[in-house]
């Protein structure tokens, strides 16, 4: 108990953040806020298996991130039969196209020697493949993008709940991790660092303009909720009936009966609101709490041990038997899913895709932030990183309009400065985290909550 | 004739916009080359320091025109970069002292300085965001275009018209003057030559008596003098805009490594390798082969290789190939 005495206080001191947000400003705030900074939580648990367990740079966390949405619209979107019957056919033959492609270079990989006429035979298999492709695609795509563009324009998805795509976001990255990890991981750190920011960047470009399958710029929306409608909930007897049962002080004060009705209504209104982000922050807080109770279980398993060694040094790790590619590779794929799931989580409470949102700083390099903040090696720091970090970024205008404020007070309120920096505010955010940064890794290098190792 | 319109076509629409794209990647890989070459960390900080920069030269740029300086036919921003340099140079010495210059003497590993770049992103980002804000601003003035389309079309009788757009020819000529007074800085010079000693090997550097203070300051002054110069070049072309610089710096890096990172001249070209890859891929050939072959053959489609929404896509694929066959750059880098 007493070791954990600074995990207990920190968490408390965030908790206590947000009961403020929710007192001072509103509930709907600080549970919004509480929302994000669980799916940050999730993303930062991904990125900390890699950086703080393996020492991995991964700066691609945004495709990961948006490769989880798309398996969100994937899954829950209602198919669209008349695109499917319209390019369905040239859709799937050009799948089985590239699978014949990708087989048909392993095996030439495989099973002949390196030499020159084996580079050419793969590059014209390549190129070659490319070019029946387009032929075979490009009709279907224009097909399926013709049907009915201004509403669907896409082939849809399987309608099934959505929740399901929590695990099929994950099995996407991963699967996309796989492969980069196949090409990019012998590559030293920070050239790693570098060819994932980009690999992710192509990610994000085929994502927005394969209109046949995401609706690219488009943007999907409307998709299905695993939680209530707040429609709905407002003309429910029990929802009413509990919004009056928790306000029943307050509403008793009111005499006047259509008066009493009217602030009920508007008390239901807010509730309903409130209970649906609710529901999300509970399905969220058990997505939390399971990938917190299996990381925690694998940093302290022979595994987690392993993962440090290789970690803290390669060569030695090596000498002793351990296969390090491979060790890495497993963890890159397991970070990448995780922060998946996060995708689709993130896409799951918005209820809609919108590919053109996915940019690096807000998606790879503030979940960075997160980590190397909270405390990099420790789920616990990292968790509390996505929490301090996204509660600045979403409270930094307020904080920095007071700010403004306080040192402007002498100024007329129409001087020039005044004005300017008011108008401003929004970017104090970015500094914020800069400063927050800088500091951290020059006084704190290990972050808030520093990675503790203690044999059990 | 329709021999010499083709190449007319290709040469507006290809050759004239890459090597001006290509100019600008150069100057900003070199700038990044140079930081990973000597300082040695990748600086994530690159998009936004030459923003940074454009920066000052713009309110510059505003401020003589306020005061009604300008140089006829050529932009008024010529004159206002000095002075935006000054600023950018002198902010990345003190950025060095407060941040750089703690991992440096402890010898901290890349990793770690590169993730500090970070934070001087964000921060840097920040503060031109708050100067400026973060809309799209043109401060071009002067005459437009050198040679324009329905001009050449007249001279020349041809059915393609060439138009040269003056700032590209100033970004062309002003990046050649520019990096090869740099090659001759570096391979002439007392300082040039133990700049790249020290980038070479660092300790056999200082036994030989060079001051690694005076070394990373210059380094720093010339990146300043670049990351100023290929900013403004690149807004005087295109616009201003913050984020938009920020995106740079993806294609700045696949320039910087797919030249050899650490080397200068691999960066130079690589910015034109980038630049002429992207434009090359993503043009329609409809028309070319329309002059080119015979009536009988001409094409339905576009005959475009891929569509120009990957042009980013065209870059980062060439970088991940280069990354794979041959870790050190197509000019010899460092190894990675």
């Amino acid at each position: 108990m007493r070791k954990n005495l600074n995990v207990i206080a920190a968490y408390s001191i965030m908790m206590g953040l947000i009961i403020f947000v929710g007192i001072f400003q509103s509930w709907n705030i600080a549970l919004s806020i509480f929302n994000l900074c669980l799916i940050s939580a999730v993303m930062t648990m991904g990125a900390n298996i890699q950086w703080g367990y393996a020492g991995l740079i991964n700066f691609g966390i945004m495709g990961f991130t948006a490769l989880g949405g798309l398996a969100a619209v994937l899954i829950s979107v209602d198919p669209v039969q008349e695109a499917w019957s319209a390019g369905g056919f040239n859709i799937i033959f050009s799948l089985l196209l590239i699978i014949a492609m990708v087989l048909a270079v392993r095996y030439i990989l495989k099973n002949y020697k390196k030499s020159k006429n084996r580079t050419y035979i793969v590059a014209a298999i390549i190129i070659l493949g490319i070019v029946i492709l387009r032929f075979i695609s490009e009709p279907g795509i224009e097909a399926i993008e013709g049907v009915d563009p201004a509403k669907t324009g896409f082939l849809g998805g399987l309608g099934l709940p959505i929740i399901f795509s929590w695990i099929v976001g994950a099995f996407f990255a991963g699967g996309l991790a796989f492969v980069i990890g196949k090409v990019a991981l012998g590559l030293r750190a920070d050239y790693l660092a570098i060819a994932t920011l980009l690999i992710s960047e192509i990610v994000i470009a085929i994502i927005k303009h394969e209109d046949w399958l995401t609706r690219g710029v488009k943007n999907v929306i409307g998709l299905k909720r695993p939680a209530p409608y707040e429609v709905n909930l407002q003309q429910t007897d029990w929802f009413i009936s509990l919004v009056e049962k928790f306000n029943s002080s307050k509403l008793n004060l009111i005499t006047d009966l259509t008066e009493r009705q009217s602030a009920l209504n508007q008390l239901v209104i807010e509730g309903s609101s409130v209970f649906v982000k609710l529901c999300y922050s509970g399905l969220f807080l058990v997505v939390v709490i399971i990938l917190l109770i299996l990381t925690q279980k694998a940093l302290y398993s022979p595994w987690g041990r392993m993962m440090r060694a290789i970690r803290d040094n390669e060569e030695a790790a090596n000498a002793m038997g351990k296969n390090v590619v491979k060790q890495h590779l497993l963890i890159f794929v397991l970070g990448s899913a995780i922060v998946g799931i996060a995708g689709a989580m993130l896409v799951t409470q918005d209820g809609l895709f919108t590919p053109g949102s996915y940019r690096p700083l807000r998606y790879t390099f503030l979940i960075w932030v997160m980590v190397i903040i909270g405390g990099s090696g420790n789920n616990f720091g990292a968790i509390l990183g996505g929490f301090v970090v996204w509660f600045l970024w979403i409270e930094a205008a307020p904080i920095g309009l007071y700010l403004v404020n306080l040192t402007t007070a002498g100024l007329d309120d129409t001087h020039f400065l005044k004005v300017h920096l008011i108008e401003s505010v929004p970017y104090f955010r970015f500094l914020m985290m800069g400063v927050g940064l800088l500091v951290i890794m020059r006084y704190r290098p290990k972050g808030i909550l520093p990675e503790k190792i203690e044999i059990k | 004739m329709d021999f010499v319109n083709a190449i007319i076509l290709l040469l507006n629409y290809i050759f004239v916009p890459a090597l001006a794209y290509g100019s600008q990647l150069a100057l900003g890989a070199i700038f990044v080359t140079l930081i990973y070459g000597i300082l040695r960390f990748a600086n994530f900080a690159t998009g936004d320091m030459m923003s940074f920069g454009t920066m000052f030269v713009i309110l510059f740029t505003f401020y003589f025109q306020s005061v009604g300086i300008s140089l006829g036919v050529l932009p008024t921003a010529l004159l206002a970069i000095p002075f935006g340099i000054i600023f950018m140079v002198g902010y990345m010495l003190v950025i060095d002292k407060l941040v750089f210059k703690y991992y440096r003497t402890n010898k901290s590993p890349p990793v770690q300085l590169a993730m500090v770049s970070i934070g001087v992103m964000f921060v840097t980002q920040a503060v031109v965001r708050i100067i400026i804000g973060p809309s799209d601003r043109r401060f071009f003035d002067g005459e437009k275009f050198l040679i324009k389309a329905g001009e050449f079309k007249e001279m020349t009788g041809l059915n393609e018209g060439l138009a040269i757009k003056s700032t590209q020819v100033i970004t062309i000529i002003v990046t050649l003057i520019l990096v090869s007074t740099l090659f001759w800085f570096l391979n002439k010079t007392k300082t040039g030559k133990s700049m790249r000693a020290y980038s070479d090997n660092e300790d056999l550097a200082l036994l030989s008596g060079i001051d690694p203070k005076k070394i990373v300051m210059i380094t720093w002054v010339i990146a300043g003098i670049l990351a100023t110069i290929g900013g403004a070049l690149y807004g005087l072309d295109k616009s201003f805009k913050p984020f938009t610089y920020f995106n740079n710096m993806l294609p700045i890096f696949a320039a910087a490594i797919v030249g050899g990172i650490g080397n200068p001249f691999g960066a130079f070209l690589g910015g034109y390798v980038i630049a002429f890859s992207e434009i090359l891929l993503t043009y329609a050939y409809r028309k070319f082969f329309m002059y080119v072959l015979p009536e009988s053959m001409e094409p339905d489609g576009l005959i475009q290789l891929l569509s120009t929404d990957y042009k980013f896509a065209v870059s980062f694929s060439i970088l991940v190939i280069v990354l794979l066959y041959r870790p050190s750059g197509i000019f010899k880098g460092k190894v990675l």
